[in-house]
């Protein structure tokens, strides 16, 4: 087996509804691949499956050489799952709740050795519902890593955190990729998949629009700065002869992007005085990522997806 | 690469975990352990320990209420404890989060199974044993097995009935309700609270003897009761909860679900589509 996992023509619908849109992609061992994508774009439908959690309308998959949808305990003992929502006994205490899931595994992790890999020994003896809630995703992410899986999924991380614990999650599953371990995750944020992932894949409507590298989906983009301003009694076209043709005009806001700010300033500054116009707003700036990431699901960067 | 844990030892650790949520729940333990006892103390208290026509002969208040509460008993700390915590397992996800670890089903059950068990048992013998101690309680050492059977049953079928109550109950909050509001007229129905006498109406006697409880309050009581003929095992009450009891199991078997209903339809159709028109 050279891949971890292979998913070839993937199919999901629910009613009329297609969830997921005949989408292939594979997964290398050792890899860490960001699934990324607005909600409803499929990404936790797809995961489901490959969980085998979820039945599939068609394709093929593979999940460490094995279909999911016959999944046995076999299976389930390599891969370690951490679901965007499930409960816990919230009567128990941390290390308890560990224990008991360590219980099902042919080769378990140690117990205080995962409780320290996601930070939580502070709280061992607490009971789960005295947690916050980005407490208990460490506790779901011990669960995810008990079993001491060669493949882990993860689903939505950090949503719903706030920045702080967004950052300290990232730090600690940073330290899970330093492991080998194989790691799905999906994600609504291109922060997110830009600072974990070795490889991106966007979501969109059930489809993969994008699959490559995070160098590669943000590098050519971001490299042009954009200029941006709303100018009173500026109409569009009166703009000078060599920026009308790149400049965008919506909300209200002229946007164009320049390989030379320099020069493409000094034309714009020395327009608007012949013209008497006065700027608003004016901003010189280097797209975000999620000018990126907003771009690619708006179709208006196009990536080859491999 | 280690052997699997034996099915035994992940029966017992689940079984464990139950019993200790059990302790950490003080109104399951409540209700199935402790209330039916404060019952039998109000019981003999309103009527005094005295004589009284039953269904069994001229009993004394607690000969009569003494099995027939440890029934109730035992009903709550199966049928209605399991019934609600499973459904919420359901609903807050923690069985599909087992779903996706080797854990067997089959060894998950047997461990909230098992875990009832020993708790229905120990409330069962707490009642019997306040009456005994308390309250003279008449048992004989030849209707031992007849009590023993009748208990055994008796669990092994609300335990079951538990299991497809959770399947039925269509969210962990109406859990509660259904279990109450199909406990407490079949008690009435089956003599728990009230002995069944001639003037009941025929019907209700006959509606009682359909369902599960009347055949646990009659074989309990049968063997109780110092009127009956040792062995006093009543093999067609005992039969009549064993079809309950496997006509559950079968149910819950088909139409088990791990996660809480309308999952699939919801975070895969409504959701997606009602996000759709708010990206652009």
């Amino acid at each position: 087996m050279s891949q971890a996992i292979e998913v070839a023509g993937l199919s999901k619908r629910y009613g009329d509804l297609v969830a997921v849109d005949e989408i292939s992609f594979s997964v290398g061992y050792g890899e860490v691949v960001a699934i990324l994508g607005p909600n409803g774009a499929g990404k936790s439908t797809t995961v489901e499956i490959l969980e085998g959690f979820r039945s599939r309308d068609g394709g093929d998959v593979s999940v460490l050489g094995t279909d999911p949808a016959n999944g046995d305990r076999t299976l389930r003992d390599r891969v370690g799952i951490v679901l965007q929502s499930s409960g816990f006994d919230v009567e128990l205490t941390v290390a308890e709740t560990i224990e008991l899931y360590a219980a099902s595994y042919r080769s378990p992790r140690g117990v205080d050795e995962v409780m320290e890999a996601v930070d939580i020994g502070a709280k061992a003896n607490e009971r789960i519902k005295t947690l916050s809630g980005g407490q208990q995703r460490r506790v779901d992410v011990a669960l995810g890593l008990i079993g001491d899986p060669e493949l882990l999924f993860l689903d939505e991380p950090t949503t719903g955190f706030d920045p702080a614990a967004r950052r300290a999650s990232w730090d600690m599953l940073s330290s899970l990729r330093a492991s080998g371990t194989t790691i799905v995750l999906t994600t609504h944020y291109m922060d997110e998949a830009d600072r974990l992932a070795d490889r991106i894949i966007v979501l969109d409507k059930g489809r993969v629009i994008a699959d490559a590298t995070p160098e590669t989906i943000i590098g050519p983009h971001s490299r042009d700065p954009v200029i941006r301003f709303a100018a009173s009694g500026a109409p569009h076209g009166s703009l000078p002869e060599t920026m009308a043709d790149r400049a965008t005009e919506s909300d209200g806001f002229i946007t164009l992007s320049t390989d030379d700010p320099t020069e493409d300033l000094h034309a714009l500054t020395g327009w608007a005085i012949e013209h008497g116009v006065s700027f608003h707003d004016l901003e010189l700036r280097r797209p975000s990522l999620e000018d990126v990431y907003l771009d690619l699901l708006d179709g208006d960067v196009k990536l080859d997806p491999t | 690469m280690n052997d699997w844990p034996s099915f035994a030892r992940l029966a017992w650790v689940h079984a464990r975990y139950q019993n200790r949520l059990f302790v950490r729940t003080p109104v399951a333990a409540f209700f199935s352990t402790l209330l039916p006892l404060v019952m039998l103390v109000l019981f003999v208290a309103v009527f005094g320990n005295d004589t009284f026509d039953t269904s069994f002969g001229t009993l004394t208040t607690a000969q009569f209420y003494a099995p027939a509460l440890a029934v109730f008993s035992i009903a709550s700390a199966t049928y209605t404890n399991i019934g609600i915590f499973l459904s919420t397992q359901r609903d807050t996800g923690v069985l599909k989060r087992h779903r996706g670890t080797p854990l067997p089903t089959s060894a998950l059950m047997c461990g909230v199974i098992g875990s009832a068990a020993l708790i229905a048992a120990v409330s069962g013998t707490l009642m019997i044993g306040v009456g005994w101690l308390v309250y003279d309680l008449s048992i004989e050492a030849a209707k031992m097995p007849a009590i023993l059977l009748s208990f055994t049953v008796g669990i092994c079928c609300f335990a079951s009935l538990g299991v497809a109550l959770a399947v039925i109950a269509p969210s962990a909050a109406s859990a509660p309700a259904l279990a109450n509001a199909t406990i407490l007229p079949m008690a009435i129905a089956s003599g728990v609270f009230i002995s069944l006498g001639s003037d009941t109406a025929g019907w209700l006697t006959f509606v009682g003897d359909l369902f599960p409880l009347r055949p646990f309050v009659e074989s309990l009581g049968a063997a109780f009761s110092p009127f009956t003929e040792a062995p006093a095992i009543e093999w067609d009450r005992l039969a009549v909860m064993a079809l309950w009891g496997s006509a559950a199991a079968v149910y819950s078997a088909r139409n088990f679900s791990w996660e809480i209903r309308g999952a699939t339809s919801r975070r895969g159709g409504r959701r997606a589509a009602a996000s759709e028109p708010t990206r652009t």
